[in-house]
This record gives structure tokens, sequence and C-alpha cells, in this order.
């Protein structure tokens, strides 16, 4: 007999196995974590509290105990077996499953350059807190990668008074999440607050004290730290014969290839109806599969349909991406007191929007037009772009329609 | 400790938007007050309880108040934490309206 397996105590599979309980699911519930902490939220690592790296639980042991969830911490999953419903962790033990999910998250991809070992990695409590450790005032840090976590780091720094260098292979930054408006916005910000960018730069070896680039030059740094992306954690499901692609492969309702074992979050990959498969990096992305899982695995029969969504904030400026702009798409702009907002349009009905502003001062109308989205109706461009229209009213319009 | 309230005059009612809310920060607090679709006025404690982030830049609908950063929500007449990651209720206090001003009773 078995109960439910979690591999992986993030965002994701912490939420599942709660979950779980709300779904009505009263066996066992065993999660598995590999490091030595409870659960614990990832954004704060960025933010760091008066120079020490916070450790924000997901929840506290007596919320786990609560729940009647095992939580087994510091270990982690080194086989599977389909056939006899088990899976082997590291200390030996033997787990037996009815159903398992699988959220094993992603790892950092490493540097292949000479010397890749002095770049320190940014993912989890510990790196964090390698990385702050270093940050005093005066030293100086190269991030190897512009995307959206290289970018905050810097802000940070820079807040620290570190001296930061970017060096990206891309010809801007930010140019894989964030539509190119924002991009060259945050990018602009970087550049007054005085980070230095070595773009379409490659890199061919990094020393303890500075990074050499592909076509000569070198910037010297006390720190490194490689910020170039993440990959799935699919080792195990591969090792065991799951389908696999750019992430554990799932259909809608978040089954992978095989019918007792389910993935979500950072290691998922999931099918889209136009064909192929997509895998999203968010925090929400992460809580929201683990809840579409987490029913689904107590007899559930709904399909994904949540909107991608991330925020990011950088300095004083919190971005928020909500559905995926496309170049193709017809875009409006609408410009707000404390910053701007794009709509994107695919014939005529909205499909995406992004907005930049001062602290929260997008948010709002990003949340407004995630519900006007999914509303699925035709919007009025003009309307979208003129600030003294409230979505509010175009979406009480939209809804009585 | 006393559990003596204070009425403070906070703004007026013309300051927040229908259906809308108002940041309001007093003696070194800072607190939320709503304006619900009926005109009613509501106010609760500042920031949202699963992270430090001012409710009034979030989205208010009906009765409802959402975190601006993580959609934790809140029904602003009760307090009651409505979804995750929210899951501790917010402080309320009483409101009431005078003459177009809003005061809120705070201790």
């Amino acid at each position: 007999m078995g109960g439910i397996v979690i591999i992986g105590a993030g965002e994701c599979g912490t939420r599942a196995a709660f979950a779980l309980r709300k779904a009505g699911i009263s066996d066992a519930i065993t999660l598995v974590g590999s490091e030595p902490y409870l659960p614990y939220e990832r954004p704060p690592l960025s933010k760091p509290v008066d120079g020490a790296v916070q450790l924000k639980p997901i929840c506290g042991a007596q919320a786990l105990e609560a729940s009647a969830i095992d939580y087994l911490q510091g270990v982690s999953a080194s086989r599977l077996e389909t056939e006899s419903r088990t899976v082997t962790l590291t200390d030996g033990r033997v787990l037996t499953y009815e159903k398992l999910l699988l959220a094993a998250g992603a790892r950092t991809r490493r540097l292949t350059c000479r010397g890749a070992e002095h770049a320190l990695a940014f993912r989890t409590y510990a790196d964090a807190a390698a990385i702050f450790s270093h940050a005093e005032a005066g030293k100086s840090v190269a991030i190897v990668g512009g995307g959206l976590i290289g970018m905050e780091l810097a802000a940070v720094l820079r807040s620290k008074r570190v001296a930061v260098n970017i060096i990206e292979a891309a010809p801007t930054p930010l140019g894989r999440a964030v539509p190119p408006r924002f991009a060259a916005r945050l990018h602009a910000r970087h550049v007054d607050e005085g980070v230095q960018f070595y773009l379409g730069r490659g890199i061919a070896e990094i020393t303890d004290d500075a990074v050499y680039l592909a076509d000569s030059g070198l910037v010297l740094a006390d720190l490194v730290v490689a910020a170039i992306g993440v990959q799935p954690d699919m080792a195990l499901a591969e090792a065991a014969g799951l389908a696999t692609g750019n992430g554990v492969l799932v259909d809608h309702f978040l089954r992978t290839s095989n019918p007792d074992i389910f993935a979500a979050g950072d290691c998922a990959a999931i099918s889209l109806s136009c064909g192929g498969h997509i895998r999203f990096e968010s925090w929400r992305n992460a809580r929201s599969q683990a809840e579409t899982a987490a029913r689904n695995m107590a007899g559930g029969n709904d399909a994904f349909v949540a909107l991608p969504w991330f925020w990011s904030d950088q300095y004083d400026l919190g971005l928020q991406v909500a559905g995926l702009p496309q170049p193709a798409h017809q875009s409006v702009v609408r410009c707000l007191a404390d910053g701007e907002l794009e709509f994107y349009l695919d014939g005529g009905r909205l499909v995406a929007a992004a907005g930049l502003g001062v602290g929260n001062a997008i948010a709002k109308d990003i949340k407004l037009a995630e519900m006007l989205i999914a509303a699925g109706v035709d919007v009025d461009a003009a309307a979208l772009g003129d600030p003294d229209v409230n979505l509010k009213t175009l979406l009480k319009s939209a809804r009585a329609a | 400790m006393s559990n003596l309230m204070t009425w403070v005059s906070a703004c007026k009612i013309d300051d927040i938007e229908q259906e809308g809310a108002l940041r309001f920060d007093h003696a070194g607090r800072t607190y939320a007050i709503y304006r619900g679709p009926d005109d009613s006025v509501y106010c609760t404690a500042g920031l949202c309880t699963h992270e430090a982030i001012h409710l009034a830049e979030g989205l208010v609908m009906d009765f409802e108040v959402e975190c601006p950063k993580h959609s934790g929500a809140f029904d602003y007449r009760t307090g009651e934490a409505l979804r995750l990651p929210a899951c501790e209720n917010l402080r309320t206090y009483p409101a009431e309206v005078i003459d177009g001003e809003v005061r809120v009773a705070l201790g």
C-alpha cells in the first residue's frame, strides 16, 4: 500500500501537499525535499533585509503536522521504478506510492568555459547566503547573464554600492521574457545606476579575480555569479522511462506518460493545444499547477488553463507580464502617472499585457487586463490606450455583453 | 493594555474611487481605507498579512481586495483572508462618513 509521494519541496511540491488535503485526500502524503530546511519561498532570496538573506518558510512545521504531511528534508530521490511503484531515496529508504508528483523544479545552468567553477550559482538559500556574504560596498561583482535573475541581482547589489558588471551573450539584456519596450527601459535604468554592460560578448575563462571575454578584454571582479538560466530537473523521470523533452512532458491534466505520475512547476512541460510543449518558470505557475495537479491526483479532471504571469522588481520599479506577448501582436500603449502599460492584441482580442511602473503602480491594471484576457472578448484598442477609461468599466461592460 | 479607540479624520470620501482603496498613514502605522460599490467605507491594517505589501495598491472588486504582488485576497469588511498565500486575517477598524469626511477608529 502506498499513499502519495511528492518529489520536491519548493513552492510547487509544498503547495500541492496542502492542496491534496484540501481536495479530500486522506492517504499518507510524503513530501521529499533535498534542502536541509523547512520548505521556503525563493523570491525573497534576492531581497536581503538589512544585509541578511531571508529564509521565509512557505509553512511552519506545525502546519505540516496539522495536515499530516510527512516532510523528509535533506534527501532526494535517486531512483524511480514505475513497475513496483517505488522511489528510492539518497539515504537508502524506499517509498511506495499510489500516485506520485514530480515537482523537482529546475537546476541552474552551469557555464562551460575554463574556470567555470569560480562562478557562483544563484538559486537556493545557500547560494544567496554565499553571494551576499561577499556583497560589501566597494567590491566588484561580474554577473554572467542579463536575464531577469541577473538584472534583479544587479539592482540589489547596486543598492549596496557594489560595482556591477553584466556580461550577456545576446545584443540586449532581458531579451527572452520581457517585451522590448520594457527591456529597454530597465536596461537604461541599470545604466543610470552605474551598471556596466558587456553585451554580445562570450566568455573565454574565469579566474579568481577576473572574467576574460572571448574576443579580448577582461572584467575584474571579486565575485562572479552565473545567472544564465535553469534546466528542468528531470533526471529521475528520464531514467524511469517517462516521456521528456524540455521538461517532463505532461498533458493538460498535468499527467505524465505514466497515468499514476503527475508533474508540475518548473520541471513540467505542458502540452499545447496547437502542438508542442511549454514550460513556465514562475512562482505563480508553480502554485497554480500544484493546485491543478493535486485536484487531478484526487480524482478530478481539471485542465490547466492559467495565464502565464510573472513579476520582477528592479530598483523602485515593478514589472509584470501576463500572457505571452509576441512581436506579431498589435501593441497598444497606455501611459499612467507612475508607469506605462502595453497591451497585446491578436485579431482584435486582448491576449497579453505588460507594465512597468514605480512600486506596484501597474499591478491593479495588469490584474484587470488578466480578467479581460480570460473573458476572451474583443476590446476596443482606443479605449485600452486611453488612461481616462477605467479598465474595470471595460471589464464590466464585457461581462454584461 | 488599553483598548481605547481614537476616532481620526482620515480623508474625504471623494478622495477614494468608488470600489477602490486609499492608503492612510497615521502615528507611524499604515492602514487601507476602502469605499465599497455601495459607497460604504471600511478600514483595515494597511499591509498584507503574507508580506509587507500595501493593500491599497491592490485591485478592489466588490468587497474583496487583492494583494498587488501575490494575489492573496481579503474581504475588507471583515478582514477575512479569502485566498492563499494570505492565510492570516487582516485587522479591521471601525469607519464612518460624516458630511463627506471619512473617520476611522484606531487604537
